[in-house]
């Protein structure tokens, strides 16, 4: 599908192979569509900014997710406690340390990446359902560890308030302000998702997921490879977890549970695997199911009188499980191949069949 | 540690274990026939303890009967789980299947609080509570020997878990039907060309597997109350899975009572911390399961080909 561009168009030199973006008209549409992003503020309700910038955050953590099991292949069901680790990380040097926020969320990016290494290193020997069970495991021990471990510092189960980010005097205290943060973060992690995966080190990512053994015989360097990926997925995720405390303004173990965890999984599949669109269509989509769900809630309470208290939180699973069970069977490789699809059959009109 | 709690908590963490080995032996029943690690036994586990309270409470009957309809119609649930979500993944890589049961827990636990809401409701006791065992220890602390009480409904919950994987560990030793299933674990497509029918081998293993949940999610809802959270405790028995081995059923019985060992060990601590670092003691125990002997106690060892 890739390489199916219009007559006449051939790339002269190796910079234009490996373009990401390929034409002018290109730029202009990504310039206008940022553009329009970052505006948002000043012409959106807070609720959709809100809902935005929920949305941004959810996007880098799945991103991350992309990078090990989209393109490395290894499965993780840990994704949210690395986010834990993250804001606990980030909430801890802007509160104990006085660090300004600038510094902590790099540095909460760096030692959650850490975290998850420790998670990752079983993931040379094991892989398959065991390597899911050794981040399950990350995902029980890490919020346990904040709820019990160093309580004068940590709080136990009451978790930390975490102050509002202020950069170069400027308080981000509000959706309207928090979303340029969010914005900026993620489009730099998106850029960094999409150079890694063209590199060596993506090609590296990509062997190991096809075939591990073979790339191995091939001279890739499977352990390195490995906890490169789970330290990248790891970053990611403490960034995202660093900027949801800090919007949340509180983080306890329970802000990132397992169930985060699952639905950034569904996220990535439903958005497809191995493509650096997918987490932003998965995470998009599925966002909107679960804001549908909230919406629907109260005429599905009408038909189900008796339960109507917790018809939203019933929705909620019912929808996102639901519509993951639909992708899985009717179409596993995810909204990223059905935009393929649809910008081949754009480029082939009126020939598209 | 607190010498003179060991014994009590060691017992009571063995005869939770029971129930952590039956539902161990949910999972494995179904990975040993389809390759499948089924995240979704939580959710049939509490289908049949929710479906057991509404035939007994809700409609009226008696609690046997109740039970009885309760296993057969998670059986039949059992099956159309297979049918409609897992067969048309067959061939498909693992994260798929492993998302397929991930977002069915997510259905069936979505469906379980729609369809009965989210309070805490009151189980039918099915074993009497009242006159605990007391059996006298041969350990002396304090000039007296220890005495440890065993609850009546926990012992019998303890009993009836480890004689359904006995039964069903009969089960598969001993039918044809078990002999079916023990081959077609070797090898699917091998299993298929000497013409046992593998479609009807893994709904067979679904509708046994969500059986045997659903007699797992009366023992337990029976001893601790009902409500939607109930499917978490399964939790507890992935770690007791790979720890047994994920083929093998006497595993299960071993993994469930270590994994409950451990956990009733750690409970004595005299440090808060260690105390509360029970209900990660699984997870911990998984972790050097997984450096130390990935294939569990009775596990096979793959060898894997390019």
């Amino acid at each position: 599908m890739a390489i199916l561009r219009p007559a006449g168009e051939f790339d002269t030199s190796y910079a234009s192979d490996m373009a990401t973006i390929r034409r002018p008209w290109q730029w202009c549409l990504l310039l206008v569509f940022l553009l329009a992003l970052f505006t948002l503020p000043f012409y959106a309700s807070q609720g959709l900014v809100a809902l935005v910038n929920r949305i941004g955050i959810t996007i880098i953590a799945v991103q991350g997710l992309s990078l090990l099991t989209g393109f490395t292949g290894q499965i993780s069901l840990g994704q949210a406690a690395f986010m834990t680790a993250g804001g606990y990380v980030s909430a801890l040097l802007v509160n104990e340390l006085g660090w300004p926020f600038l510094l902590a969320l790099p540095a909460a990016a760096i030692a959650a990446g850490l975290v998850g290494l420790i998670f990752g290193l079983p993931s040379l020997r094991v892989k398959g359902f065991y390597l899911v069970m050794a981040t399950l495991a990350a995902q029980f021990i890490i919020p346990w560890f904040t709820r019990n471990a160093f309580q004068d510092v940590l709080n136990g189960a009451q978790g930390l308030n975490v102050q509002v980010p202020v950069i170069f005097g400027v308080e981000f205290n509000t959706p309207q302000r928090y979303i340029f943060l969010t914005l900026t973060v993620l489009v730099l992690t998106t850029i960094l998702a999409f150079n890694v995966t063209r590199s060596r080190l993506g090609r590296a990512f990509i062997s190991i997921r096809d075939n591990d053994l073979a790339a191995e015989l091939l001279g890739v360097n499977l352990f390195k490879y490995k906890l490169q990926a789970f330290f990248l997925a790891s970053m990611y995720a403490g960034l995202a977890g660093s900027l949801a405390a800090h919007q949340l303004r509180h983080i306890n173990s329970e802000t990132f549970t397992l169930i985060d965890s699952i639905i950034f999984m569904g996220m990535l599949v439903i958005g497809g695997l191995g493509s650096n669109l997918g987490p932003i269509f998965g995470a998009i989509v599925v966002e909107f199911l679960i804001e549908a769900a909230t919406l629907l809630g109260p005429f599905v309470a009408m038909i189900f009188p008796a339960k109507s208290a917790g018809v939203v939180q019933a929705l909620r699973p019912l929808f996102f499980g639901t519509s993951l069970m639909l992708f899985l069977i009717f179409e596993p490789r995810g909204l990223a191949y059905r935009w393929q699809l649809f910008k081949a059959a754009w480029r082939l009109r009126p020939f598209s069949h | 540690m607190n010498w003179q709690l060991l014994p009590q908590f060691a017992i009571s963490g063995l005869l939770a274990g029971g129930p952590i080995a039956l539902m161990a032996l949910g999972i494995v029943l179904i990975f040993k026939s389809s390759y499948i690690f089924n995240f979704a036994q939580g959710q049939l586990l509490l289908m049949g303890a929710l479906l057991t309270w509404w035939l007994a409470v809700d409609i009226g009957l008696p609690l046997w009967l109740s039970i009885l309809l309760a296993i057969a119609i998670s059986a039949v649930l059992g099956l159309l789980i297979e049918r409609f979500t897992l067969r048309p993944l067959t061939g498909q890589p693992l994260l798929t299947i492993i998302l397929m049961t991930l977002g069915l827990s997510q259905v069936l636990q979505g469906l379980a609080l729609l369809l009965f809401g989210g309070t805490q409701r009151n189980f039918p006791q099915i074993f009497s509570t009242a006159n605990p065992y007391r059996i006298t220890t041969p350990f002396i602390h304090d000039g007296n020997p220890i005495i440890v009480i065993l609850k009546q409904n926990l012992v019998w919950s303890f009993a009836v878990a480890i004689l359904g994987v006995i039964v069903i560990g009969a089960f598969f030793r001993l039918t044809r039907t078990g002999l079916a299933m023990r081959g077609a674990s070797e090898d699917h497509e091998l299993a298929q060309s000497i013409g046992l029918r593998i479609q009807r081998i893994f709904g067979t293993s679904w509708a046994l597997a969500a059986a045997v949940a659903a007699i797992g999610g009366v023992l337990l809802a029976t001893s601790s109350g009902l409500d939607v959270s109930l499917s978490i405790v399964v939790l507890a028995a992935f770690p007791a899975v790979l720890l047994g081995g994920l083929e093998s059923i006497p595993g299960t019985i071993a993994g469930g009572l270590i994994i409950g060992l451990a956990q009733g060990i750690v409970a004595t601590s005299k440090t808060q911390i260690i105390r509360n670092s029970a209900e990660i003691m699984p997870y911990v125990v998984l972790l050097v399961v997984l450096l130390f002997r990935p294939e569990g106690l009775f596990g096979q060892k793959r060898i894997e080909r390019i």
